[in-house]
């Protein structure tokens, strides 16, 4: 500690001291001098991931709550005649629907609480998902983070359980279906369907172990994993630096942005006042999942229009599409593969997809070094027409998990609106790859567009000769360096089959197919525009306001090295922006 | 960025001095804000930061208040008032918290902008180097090498100690593992129908065309232990059709499982378990809510559309000497969805 000039005050005399004192015991000041003044890059995305941290930690907050008045046990109670939901007395239930009901009407703030549980476990979910997508659509994934983005993979199915396991504690009838559903799902399993039925629920269906199990799984196992997994989610981005979006001044080997100390750390700490409220604000005032209005669970009655938490439609979507007659029979056994295959194959496939993709778009590429600046989602058209096409079959899962709902709100034929999905299932992500690929290709040549002739001012202006023209703006070093600084990846090249003499070599037909994916990855491109093509465009534009621009811009270098003389004397002020 | 050749096909040639690609300009300079440059612009905005923190200790006070004054009562409504005056009180005092800081941070704080170096991740050749020297320092101290039997019978002896928990553990998740269950319910020869969920048996006579019925096996609801899970196998749906109208039911040569138009269907359906609830007078059809598996009770219970296989299983029944419809059997196969050995003996 170093002497202090003025004589400290009280205050800073006792934090010094403490200081001091955790210091010599931990060490505490190495960590403070690493993380104080790291730098985090900024921007609107990367609070989603924030947004799931939080919404995490405000599950855990409102969780332990509930698990102080909820029973988790089967055992059969009846609802007292004098108890407080009218509709519900004398009605036999599970001790777990009935302390369900307590705690929502009788412990004071527990419906509060139970509807913060609920609704911040659908925005956890939701946050994971668009984070991911932000991820996945910038290349956050690539090296060196690879590992994170399985790590952040592994918590989105973590995730799932954790929301199916909860979903299902209050016993009530919606949640009961949803828990005979899977029982049916299990059985479906080939040879060990049965036995793994009776593994899961301690016996026959519906029994009375499955809750108290369940409870063990939602507030022990997968919270326990989740966490974990948090951390070193969190230690890996703080080890790899967080990645930045393209623009002046950001390089692959710099990281630009505010410091932990105080503008990242007090962003942490109020986004997660602010994603709290916004969920105590939807708690207060939207009803989520009144199982007081559903009753216990009975295995008899079901109502139409029921529907799971909305990251479970696409497997009930999936469920629902699938014809009948695919059951087929091995001599004497049975093969449901109109279950297997819809709650089986394909998550197995759209979730395998999303896992490996980094890896797959890593040997495609050829690429071994590190990425630390995102992609503009255009700029890589396979990439970002698979990842919606990816989203378009999970979405038509989704719709068609709401189908009932969707048949009853527009007076549709419930067989006919099953039959478009099944159809739209196939064509549905093919279109949007097809589409969304066009669209990135379209971008990116208005990029070049922009770059090569500037932007349109609206100004006409007719030369002695008679010839019109409209007068273009060249934009500025910032506005072109967006559009130009990224590579246009090429397939991958290979040495051809046979060497000078004619002898085949070994290994070809690997690289060939290696080849082919790369060219599947990348033989549509469209390349950044060169200072050269600037110049040859300007040589074409003779009358252009930019021909004495680019007079200018001679030696972009030189360029470079002062914003100011990047400004261009335009008509419209140039949008400074850079993402 | 990457290692990839940065030389472009479509680079005009004949422009030799211009480099093949365009410089990065470096950082945008930077701009003050309104509040940097306005005292009176900063002022306002810290009064608009202290209203929201005053705004949460209000909020939070509310809470408070709220527990004590507006307790949730008896009444759907009380509750509902009590639900959201607690839960926009506690958004208050955490939005005026999260809002206020952030709108400080974001108008008042410093916004400059900072650069760090980046540095690869893989550690350099000489680290390298000594890893994996003193891997091999500790392997070479530890003496494995040399005593392969040892290091084998330690490798077997760990990969086998899970098994001290596993198989306890295996052994007693599954109950008695007596999948044969499945199966069987409870319906026997002679068991009244009777109505889902009070238990009153059920006369042939109180069934009139077009009735549907809900219904349990008589006794159900007086069993001790298990009531659930055998309701889960036994629930049925019982049917009157005018008997012109049932075009085949599921009973074999010779017999008669339905009674006068009335018949009686398992109501578990044979996708994944549902309740097969829904039935539509008009085409005699049932519908699963779940998955929309459709069932044609007047023709054998057959699958007419949606992801089911297998026509829901038919309950015999016949009427008593009192007039009761009662089971002439257990359903002549397993009820509810597939599985493996759904079909052996």
């Amino acid at each position: 500690m170093s002497e202090l000039k003025t004589p400290p005050s009280g205050g800073a005399k006792a934090a010094a001291a403490t200081a001091d004192y955790l210091d010599q015991r931990t060490g505490v000041g190495n960590a403070v001098k690493f993380f104080a003044r790291k730098v985090f890059p900024d921007h609107w995305s990367f609070f989603l991931g924030e947004i799931a941290l939080y919404s995490f930690v405000t599950l855990l907050i409102s969780g332990v709550f509930l698990t102080l008045f909820f029973v988790p046990s089967m055992s059969e109670v009846t609802y007292p005649t004098e108890g407080v939901w009218a509709t519900m007395r004398g009605v036999e239930m599970s001790e777990a629907f009935s302390s369900t009901l307590r705690l929502s009407f009788e412990v004071r703030g527990g419906l509060l609480m139970r509807q913060i549980h609920h609704w911040a476990a659908l925005v956890f979910m939701a946050a994971i998902v668009v984070h991911m997508m932000r991820v996945f659509f910038t290349g956050a994934f690539r090296k060196p983070r690879e590992i994170n983005w399985v790590v952040g993979f592994v918590l989105l199915i973590l995730g799932l359980a954790a929301g199916f396991s909860g979903y299902s504690l209050p016993d009530d009838v919606l949640s009961g279906n949803g828990l005979r559903i899977t029982d049916g799902v299990i059985k479906a399993i080939p040879i060990i369907g049965s036995y793994m039925s009776y593994f899961v629920f301690g016996g026959e269906f519906p029994g009375h172990d499955l809750i108290p199990r369940l409870f063990t799984v939602h507030i022990l196992l997968v919270p326990g994993l989740i966490l974990a997994l948090i951390g070193l989610h969190l230690f890996l981005m703080v080890m790899h630096k967080h990645t930045q979006y393209p623009g002046s001044g950001r390089k692959n080997t710099n990281v630009v942005g505010y410091p932990a100390v105080p503008v990242y750390a007090g962003k942490l700490l109020f986004n997660f006042f602010v994603v709290f409220g916004v969920i105590a604000l939807m708690a207060g005032t939207m009803t989520i999942n009144p199982v007081w209005n559903y009753g216990p669970y009975d295995p008899s009655p079901v109502s139409a229009g029921a529907q799971p938490d909305w990251y479970m439609l696409f497997l009930e979507g999936a469920l629902r599409l699938m014809p009948g007659a695919t059951e087929v029979m091995i001599g004497p056994y049975t093969l449901s593969l109109n279950v297997i295959i819809p709650a089986m194959i394909v998550p197995g496939i759209l979730f395998t997809a999303l896992a490996a993709y980094p890896f797959l778009e890593a040997f495609a590429t050829g690429d071994k070094s590190e990425h630390h600046v995102l992609d503009r989602p255009r700029n890589r058209p396979f990439r970002t027409a698979f990842g919606v096409a990816l989203l378009v079959a999970f979405f038509i899962l989704v719709l068609a998990g709401s189908n009932d709902l969707i048949a009853t709100h527009f007076h549709l034929s419930i067989n006919d609106i099953t039959w478009t999905f099944r159809v739209f299932l196939f064509l549905g992500p093919w279109i949007a790859f097809v589409v969304t690929k066009r669209i990135c290709l379209g971008l990116q040549r208005k990029d070049r567009e922009l770059v090569l002739h500037g932007h349109e001012t609206g100004r006409i202006v007719r030369f002695a000769s008679g010839e019109y023209i409209e007068v273009h703006k060249p934009l500025d070093a910032h506005e072109r360096w967006l559009r130009v600084q990224h590579e246009a990846v090429r397939p991958l090249e290979i040495e051809p089959a046979e060497d000078s003499r004619g002898v085949r070599r070994k290994g070809y037909k690997a690289d060939r197919m290696r080849q082919r994916l790369s060219q599947l990855f990348y033989e549509d491109r469209v390349e950044p525009v060169t200072p050269a093509e600037v110049a040859a465009a300007h040589g074409h534009d003779e009358h252009d306001e930019q021909h004495t621009a680019i007079e200018g811009h001679g030696q972009p270098a030189g360029v470079g090295a002062s914003a100011h003389g990047a400004e261009p004397d335009g008509e419209t002020a140039p949008d400074g922006r850079n993402s | 960025m990457s290692t990839h050749d940065p030389h472009s096909d479509v680079v005009v040639h004949g422009e030799g001095e211009l480099p093949d690609r365009f410089d990065d300009p470096g950082l945008h300079e930077h701009k003050p804000r309104q509040a940097d440059v306005d005292p009176k612009v900063a002022k306002r905005v810290e009064r608009q930061v202290l209203f929201l923190f005053t705004l949460s200790i209000l909020g939070t006070i509310g809470v408070v208040w709220a527990y004590f004054a507006l307790p949730p009562g008896e009444t759907p409504d009380s509750m509902r008032t009590s639900n959201v005056v607690l839960g926009v009180c506690l958004a208050l005092s955490l939005l005026g918290i999260g809002i206020g800081g952030n709108h400080y941070i974001k108008v008042l704080m410093s916004n400059r902008e900072y650069v760090e170096e980046r540095h690869e991740q893989r550690s350099s050749d000489e680290t390298r180097e000594i890893a994996v020297q003193m891997l091999k320092d500790g392997a070479q101290d530890s003496g494995l090498s040399r005593r392969g039997a040892l290091v084998g019978a330690g490798l077997t002896a760990l990969a086998l100690f899970p098994l001290a928990i596993v198989v306890p553990l295996i052994g007693n998740v599954g109950e008695d593992w007596n999948v044969r269950k499945f199966k069987h319910t409870m319906w026997k020869k002679g068991t009244r129908l009777a109505t889902d969920p009070q238990g009153r048996p059920i006369k042939a006579s109180d069934v009139t065309i077009g009735d549907v019925w809900h219904v349990i096996p008589d006794g159900l609801n007086e069993l001790e232990h298990g009531k659930l899970d055998e309701k889960a196998k036994a629930i049925v749906l019982l049917v009157r059709l005018d008997p012109r109208d049932l075009k085949s039911d599921q009973s074999p040569a010779g017999e008669t499982w339905g009674y006068d138009g009335i018949v009686a269907y398992s109501k578990v359906c044979t996708h994944v378990g549902c309740p097969v609830a829904l039935y539509e007078q008009q085409t005699h059809h049932l519908l699963c809510p779940c998955h929309q598996s459709t069932f044609d009770v007047a023709d054998a219970c057959k699958v007419v559309f949606g992801p089911a296989k297998r026509p829901l299983p038919q309950l015999p029944i016949t009427v008593d000497d009192e007039g009761y419809l009662v089971a002439q059997s257990d359903f002549h196969e397993p009820v509810g969805p597939s599985f493996w050995e759904r079909a052996t003996k």
